[in-house]
């Protein structure tokens, strides 16, 4: 964190004034302002919603502002102004969702856009010279669906830096990457940033950690409009926090969620939950056990290779892994979607799952939320639908469960992605089960969603039930659980509920202290039979 | 979407009206830039098709009857996300079954012939379906090369036939023996050649629009359709299975087609025995939103157009492959109106 030594007379990398968008009759910006100084990290900060990515697509030339001004490195951008001229300007972006061609290599991702002849020795001459020059070494022949997530990454800011961009715009970098990739990108940047006066980099981020981990200045935005901006120094994360939240917004759950990481960092013992954590646990009944558990997924592919676990009722376990871990189809396992290859797993018959993808695995977009109620184990379901009971049904679910909708009848591709994961999470609780089981419960939702959502599967573990949740977000596994397993390659292992001992267990490093079973843990329950040690 | 609520009847008239409406707005469009009297040509495609009680039961009703069914087909098998552009050859499989039966054990089957050679046809192109329906679950081919690939094959095969086992006693024509008389369809009205198929159209209309609405078994396959994963893992239900099935009650439907129209008009199995009904039929379903009830709407509509299209060839001299351009322009003109209305839905 060198103090920014450009000098003042160099013009702003990035300059943004005035700037002005309307989407129909939302105002998604109101005269924004964004200076990004020469050979700086500047973090761009806020909810979902708070119009982060819209004022940096109109940075790069994906929108036209309705109104103000785009500023690059002192040169001003007349309209029509796009991602072509942003490029050939030395303007870069990484979206969230990389745009890579899977079936394509490395050099090919990188080669792609450009005019002139394709001529593959050239282009991963380039790759590897970036490789040297920056650290982002990549096999130029890879083909992009073989990469982990992080390497996907990495191609997609060398496709930036093949164009000689230098300053790079980075949308929600760490959100897919595993903590120790997440430091090391964060390295990256700040080196990026540091090895030449005419770089800089913007990070859209709402990890309020890595903001002010790398940021020299930071600007916060809320509902389209810039609350705060300054030099990362002036801010802590409570401060970050209450701007991005706006005065007296925060909730105690906020509040919750903001501190509890911070605890963690100091590594000093996290505080006991209100639930009851002192020994209860190991005298209710496990609902769900797992012995030697194997998984092979839909491919024949061994995904688990060893999960032995159990989580009792009235507890919320949560699952720790970095992805490709075979987190997914463990939980699927569990819920009853996937069978067991070998190993013994005891579910009961009422098990609820919640998976991570709602619009693809959770909900029919284009159907009432009736009908999609009428979703649930529509597989056994015989003779007519009680439309009309099931409509009344929706109804009563949206008014408990404080789900925001037009009614039973509404469209589930028009509620907010908030409403919609209440609405699948109260779908999931609705018949009392006696387990439940979600993968990534607040994927994309923004604060206030996500502390709903977290309260809900409180409620259920306080209701009796057992619930197993798995998140790529570290920190939530540990906001939410009450015991935490790690899975690394396939092998289930009980850690304790510390930051730094589950992270290293998601890479495959455990002490000595942390233990394979579950049972052990608890070791008042008996274990059942066949149960290796 | 929401089956649950009651038919909303003015939109289906409206939409009916506005169909209609575009159907001669294009056309007068196409035979002004040919060069043709709109005015003639018009008064001759009316008459065709509606100008009297037989144009209207023996040319219009008769050519629905066929739409309908295979309409049905598709408009089934899209609602639950399966492309079977195979009506066609479902159909003329259909149509070969029925022949076959009808020559074979025609005779001997007294009352029960006529039953028994829709139940062929039924079975017949539920079995072509299922060759699709086969490759497709078992080596991933996609439904929309191997039907329409089905049906070529379909084709041939009934060129086959008619030169071959099921050729009529002569030897001389391409085509089988003529059907008699106690195994047609009975007709619904005498002095016209409308026959009690279109009872078949309407009651199968009417069933399946029930049964997706209603039962358990029907939401399953527009879940299905919708959105196979979340149907999977929420719904728990066998997709494969429900796709299987869904593409075999597909088939059946056209082959049932076919035999209506082996013996309820053309009596005789021959190559050209349907003018392109299953490909008409794609036409119809998608016009009618893959609504069962739609799907009757838009099969007289596009019944009346050929009928009146043959009319308009014969008394102005216009062209019948200008009412296939037309068919052609309406499908165009509803998906881009559809998918405007979409988005305007959304940014609303």
């Amino acid at each position: 964190m060198a103090a920014p030594t450009a000098p003042a007379e160099r013009p702003a990398a990035l300059a943004l004034r005035g700037v002005t968008k309307r989407f129909g009759d939302v105002v998604a910006l109101d005269t924004v302002a964004l200076e990004v100084r020469a050979g700086t990290v500047h973090a761009l900060l806020g909810e979902n919603g708070a119009g982060k990515s819209t004022l940096m697509r109109v940075a790069f030339g994906l929108l036209t502002p309705d109104a103000g001004s785009i500023t690059l490195a002192g040169v001003s951008c007349s309209p029509p102004f796009t991602p072509r001229d942003a490029m050939a300007r030395g303007l870069g972006m990484v979206h969230q969702h990389f745009s890579l061609v899977a079936a394509m290599t490395v050099a090919e991702n990188v080669a792609l856009g450009a005019t002139g002849r394709y001529e593959a020795t050239r282009v991963a001459d380039t790759v590897r010279a970036i490789g040297e020059r920056t650290g982002l070494v990549l096999d130029p022949a890879a083909r992009i669906a073989d990469l982990p997530v992080s390497a996907q990454q990495r191609c997609e800011i060398v496709k930036a830096l093949a164009r000689d961009v230098r300053v790079l715009i980075l949308d929600e970098p760490t959100a897919v990457l595993a903590p120790d990739e997440a430091q090391a990108l964060l390295r990256w940047v700040r080196t990026f940033a540091d090895a030449d006066p005419s770089h800089a980099v913007v990070i859209i981020t709402h990890k309020l950690r890595d903001a002010l981990a790398v940021a020299d200045d930071i600007t916060v935005l809320r509902r389209g409009v810039r609350v705060a901006t300054g030099p990362a120094a002036q801010f802590t994360e409570a401060s970050l926090a209450e701007a991005m939240l706006g005065p007296g917004e925060r909730s105690a759950q906020v509040d919750a969620e903001v501190r509890a990481p911070r605890d963690r960092m100091s590594a000093a013992p996290h505080a006991a939950t209100p639930h009851a954590r002192d020994g209860t646990d190991t005298t209710s009944a496990a609902v769900l056990s797992a012995h030697d558990v194997v998984v092979r997924d839909t491919d024949g592919i061994t995904r688990v290779r060893n999960a032995s676990f159990t989580v009792h009722a009235g507890e919320i376990v949560g699952l720790a892994a970095v992805e490709g871990s075979g987190q997914h189809a463990l939980l699927r396992a569990v819920a009853g979607l996937l069978p067991v290859t070998g190993g013994q797993l005891q579910t009961p018959a009422d098990v609820a799952f919640v998976p991570e993808d709602r619009h693809r695995d959770a909900l029919l977009l284009d159907a009432s939320l009736t009908e999609n109620l009428a979703l649930r184990d529509a597989g056994r379901r015989s003779g007519h639908l009680p439309w009309r009971a099931l409509a009344d049904r929706t109804t009563s679910l949206l008014t408990a469960r404080d789900v925001r909708a037009a009614g039973a009848t509404a469209i589930a591709r028009t509620l907010s992605g908030g409403n919609q994961q209440k609405f699948v999470l109260a779908r999931a609780l609705d018949e009392a089960p006696s387990a439940l089981i979600v993968e990534n419960p607040t994927r994309g939702l923004d604060f206030r969603a996500t502390a709903a959502v977290h309260d809900a599967l409180r409620a259920a573990r306080d209701a009796g039930l057992a619930v197993l949740v798995y998140s790529s977000d570290l920190d939530e596994v540990l906001v939410l659980a009450d015991r935490v397993l790690a899975l690394h390659d396939g092998v289930v292992h009980e850690v304790p509920r510390e930051r730094e001992a589950v992270g290293r267990a998601m890479l495959g490093v455990w002490s000595d202290a942390s233990m394979t079973h579950a049972d052990r843990a608890t070791p008042t329950h008996t274990p059942s039979p066949g149960a290796s040690t | 979407m929401s089956v649950s609520s009651q038919a909303p009847w003015m939109g289906a008239v409206q939409r009916l009206a506005l169909l209609v409406g575009g159907t001669v707005l294009t056309l007068v469009v196409l035979l002004l830039l040919t060069g043709h009297d709109p005015a003639i040509a018009l008064r001759a495609l009316v008459r065709g098709a509606v100008g009297s009680w037989y144009a209207l039961t023996s040319a219009t009703l008769v050519r629905a009857i066929p739409l309908a069914l295979t309409g049905l087909c598709v408009a089934l098998a899209f609602r639950a996300g399966l492309l079977n552009i195979g009506a066609e050859g479902q159909l003329l499989m259909g149509a070969a079954a029925g022949t076959a039966v009808l020559t074979a054990l025609g005779a001997s089957l007294g009352a029960f012939a006529l039953p028994l050679a829709l139940l062929s046809g039924v079975i017949a192109g539920a079995a072509w379906a299922g060759v699709a329906a086969l490759l497709r679950q078992r080596f991933g081919v996609l439904e929309v090369i191997s039907t329409i690939m089905l049906n070529f094959v379909a084709l041939y095969t009934v060129g086959w036939l008619v030169r071959g086992p099921l050729q009529e006693p002569t030897g001389i024509y391409p085509q089988s023996a003529s059907l008699p008389k106690a195994v047609q369809l009975p007709l619904l009205w005498t002095g016209t050649r409308l026959h009690v198929g279109l009872v078949l159209a309407v009651l199968f209309a009417v069933g399946l629009w029930w049964w997706q609405g209603r039962t358990a078994s029907g939401f399953r396959l527009r879940a299905v359709g919708q959105n196979p994963h979340a149907a999977a893992t929420i719904g728990r239900i066998d997709v494969a299975r429900v796709s299987v099935l869904a593409f075999l009650a597909s088939g059946a439907l056209a082959g049932l087609a076919g035999t209506v129209e082996l013996t309820g008009v053309t009596f005789a199995l021959y190559e050209n025995l349907s003018p392109g009904y299953g490909y008409t039929a794609i036409a119809v379903a998608l016009l009618a939103r893959l609504h069962p009830l739609g799907v009757l709407g838009t099969a007289v509509l596009f019944g009346a157009l050929q009928a009146g299209g043959n009319a308009m060839q014969r008394d102005a001299a216009v062209p019948i492959a200008l009412v296939n351009v037309v068919e052609a322009l309406l499908i165009l003109l509803v998906i881009a109106g559809d998918r405007l209305g979409a988005a305007r839905r959304a940014t609303a």
